[in-house]
């Protein structure tokens, strides 16, 4: 029992960080159906950035707020200059697009910061704590905590906002948001900006855990975008729920079958899920885009 | 050496090749080995380069990638004309690389760890790191010593993960040491507790393993903390840098592991030979690049040095007379330890090269 409550720990924890990165792509897909590749980056960029800037003598939160921002101004500035020009390309096109903004920025960041793996310190120190015979690093809360705020700030911001509202009418037709008298291009823009900042303070939640480099942000986009459509890309709760069970999943593996096979049956898993859902865990509508 | 200069195969240019991963997964590995490559090489053409030879460093880097290695290795042959070359990363890209200088004929000194590289022997190829199974044997004598017999092993499923697990697999028996579970992790995953919670109530387990390289290890050990594993915790040569403490933190206290001298260097009694060349080195290279020193980058200074001593015995810059030399070394004093190579033995270093060192106080110690 106490091993499974370790592993359920384990894996949940590994999953708000899944959960997280696939928020992000989410936010991006609703508002533009471009699926961002480059999440993942946001998330190095985060980590990375505080840091570096914790290193120059900046106190921690400043530091991550500092982070933040400037992951944020990388999310404006990918937005204005890559997917606003290509707008109305294929979404094939835009992919590959994302998929070489993450080359470019993977490819930057050992030159700004530097090709070593970093870490941060616990938040709340690195004790472990004991849940039902479970050992818990404290750091564990901060991101599964983290994760809950974000899905719910998010999702009263859509619901409850004028400018969440318009996010909405531009993720469910552009054209009609447009004649509507919505700034659809601002409105990308923002989800962009958005999902910069859900990643990179994913990525300051995560580093005391686990570590960071300049090339995390593969393996976490890999993860985030299986959970993603686990969950039924495009639905927020989904994304959440896809990034824990995936997590979850790949902590049992280990535990109870093969630490070799834990990513293996982590997919397999994946794959049943699709083929008895298409429309992943949350059930979203197959929209056909021509 | 400059009376030799007249005599030396025509005064001009000596040109040595070069591929390390410096970019990639393994560029913790590479970067100290490029680094020191370049600081030295400029160093020795100050001072008048090889027997009267300038010497030029063609150096690329495969980002970690074997097939790109292999394109690289072709290149230096075909079209840089090296007359030997050093380099080679990891063991993946130097296992790509070994073909085309054998049938090129061009001595390689590779800095990767497995012992397949050099067993068995091939005609052209050298390395100056401690082998795995070396490692292994260090670990289970200091086992042995500390009357440990059952060991739990988790490793990487990196190529140097699984080289190291399967030599300790093999040599464990003649050390009467009894693996009682294993379990492996993946080079980029972030949580083992899944895996250690299981080592942990293996049946009569007493110390626990872990071959590896990269933050894996790091957070192996921050994880045996966490889940309050009490058992002793053995590293392996693949995290012999500064770094692995600062990312493990507390939690690397009391952790042991096999490494090369130059990790402890100024801690070497003054009768060590290997002090002045360790601490020359260290010196040399954190006042040059203002980082730590790490052992990765001995790796490549001593392949330099030996490299340039088997020339200056050949008194010549053909590839098959530095061969010659290269398998001639003996009593070279490395960072690594002291080289005695031989037609049969293409490293030349036994277990006293290694050190058994423990983390104390957020430093190395020496654990013997």
């Amino acid at each position: 029992m106490a091993d499974f409550v370790q592993f359920a720990v384990s894996g949940l924890t590994i999953g708000a960080v899944y959960a997280l990165v696939a928020l992000g792509f989410t936010l991006i897909y609703n508002a533009s159906s471009v699926v961002n590749f480059a999440q993942g980056e946001f998330v190095m960029l985060g980590g990375m950035a505080t840091v570096f800037l914790a290193a120059l003598g900046l106190p921690l939160p400043a530091a991550a707020v500092a982070a933040v921002i400037a992951a944020v101004a990388v999310g404006i500035v990918v937005h204005a200059l890559v997917i606003e020009p290509a707008r109305g390309a294929n979404a094939v096109t835009l992919i590959i697009l994302t998929i070489g903004v993450s080359l470019v920025l993977r490819g930057a960041a050992p030159l700004i910061f530097d090709k070593q793996f970093h870490k941060l310190p616990g938040f709340s120190g690195e004790a472990a704590v004991g849940v039902l015979g479970a050992a818990v690093q404290p750091q564990a809360f901060w991101v599964v905590g983290g994760a809950a705020v974000i899905v719910l700030a998010l999702k009263l911001f859509l619901a409850r906002t004028l400018f969440g509202k318009a996010v909405l009418a531009t993720a469910a037709d552009r054209m009609a948001a447009m004649l509507a008298g919505i700034n659809t291009g601002v409105i990308v823009g923002f989800a962009f900006a958005t999902s910069a900042a859900i990643g990179a303070i994913a990525g300051i939640l995560v580093t005391p855990i686990t570590l960071t480099s300049y090339d995390v942000g593969v393996m976490l986009s890999l993860k985030g975008f299986a959970a993603a459509v686990l969950g039924g890309i495009g639905s927020p709760l989904g994304a959440v729920a896809g990034g824990l069970l995936l997590g979850l999943l790949e902590a049992l593996a280990a535990g109870y079958l093969s630490s070799t096979y834990k990513d293996a049956a982590a997919f397999v898993v994946l794959i049943a899920v699709l083929m008895a859902m298409p429309g992943g865990l949350a059930r979203v509508k197959q929209v056909e885009r021509v | 050496m400059m009376g030799l200069c007249g005599t030396a195969a025509a005064a001009g240019e000596i040109r040595i090749g070069s591929v390390v991963s410096s970019t990639g997964p393994a560029a913790f590995l590479g970067e100290p080995e490029d680094k020191t490559l370049k600081l030295y090489v400029e160093e020795m053409n100050k001072a008048g380069g090889i027997i009267g030879n300038t010497v030029k460093l063609v150096i690329y880097d495969d980002g970690g990638d074997a097939d790109k290695a292999r394109t690289f290795a072709t290149r230096l042959v075909e079209e840089d004309k090296v007359v030997a070359v050093l380099g080679g990363t990891t063991s993946g890209t130097t296992f790509a690389m070994i073909p085309v200088f054998e049938d090129a004929e061009v001595p390689f000194i590779a800095f990767a760890g497995a012992v397949g590289i050099v067993e068995p022997t091939k005609t052209w190829v050298f390395k100056t790191p401690h082998t795995d199974r070396m490692a292994c044997e260090k670990i289970f004598e200091d086992l042995r010593k500390n009357n440990l017999t059952k060991v739990g092993i988790i490793s990487g499923t990196d190529g140097f993960g699984k080289s190291m697990r399967e030599q300790c697999v093999k040599v464990n028996a003649k050390y009467g040491i009894e693996i009682v579970a294993e379990e492996t992790y993946g080079p980029r995953d972030s949580d083992m507790t899944a895996q250690l919670t299981n080592l942990k109530g293996a049946p009569g387990i007493q110390a626990l393993i872990n071959p590896g390289m990269g933050q894996g290890p790091a957070i192996v050990t921050r994880n045996v903390r966490q889940l309050g594993i009490a058992l002793p915790l053995y590293q392996s040569h693949g995290v012999a840098s500064k770094s692995f403490i600062e990312l493990a933190g507390e939690a690397a206290e009391g952790v042991r592991l096999p490494a090369a001298a130059l990790l402890v260097a100024d801690k070497l009694p003054d009768s060590d030979p290997q002090k002045s060349v360790a601490t020359g080195y260290k010196t040399t290279y954190e006042v040059a690049t203002n980082g730590q020193v790490s052992t990765f980058g001995g790796h490549a200074f001593d392949a330099l040095f030996i490299l340039k001593a088997a020339v200056e015995r050949a008194n010549s810059t053909e590839p098959a007379k530095i061969r010659d030399q290269i398998e001639n070394t003996k009593g070279f004093i490395g960072t690594a330890g002291i080289f005695n190579m031989t037609p049969t033995d293409h490293m030349g270093l036994d277990l006293s090269a290694f050190k058994m060192l423990e983390v104390k106080g957020g430093d190395w110690v020496l654990a013997e």
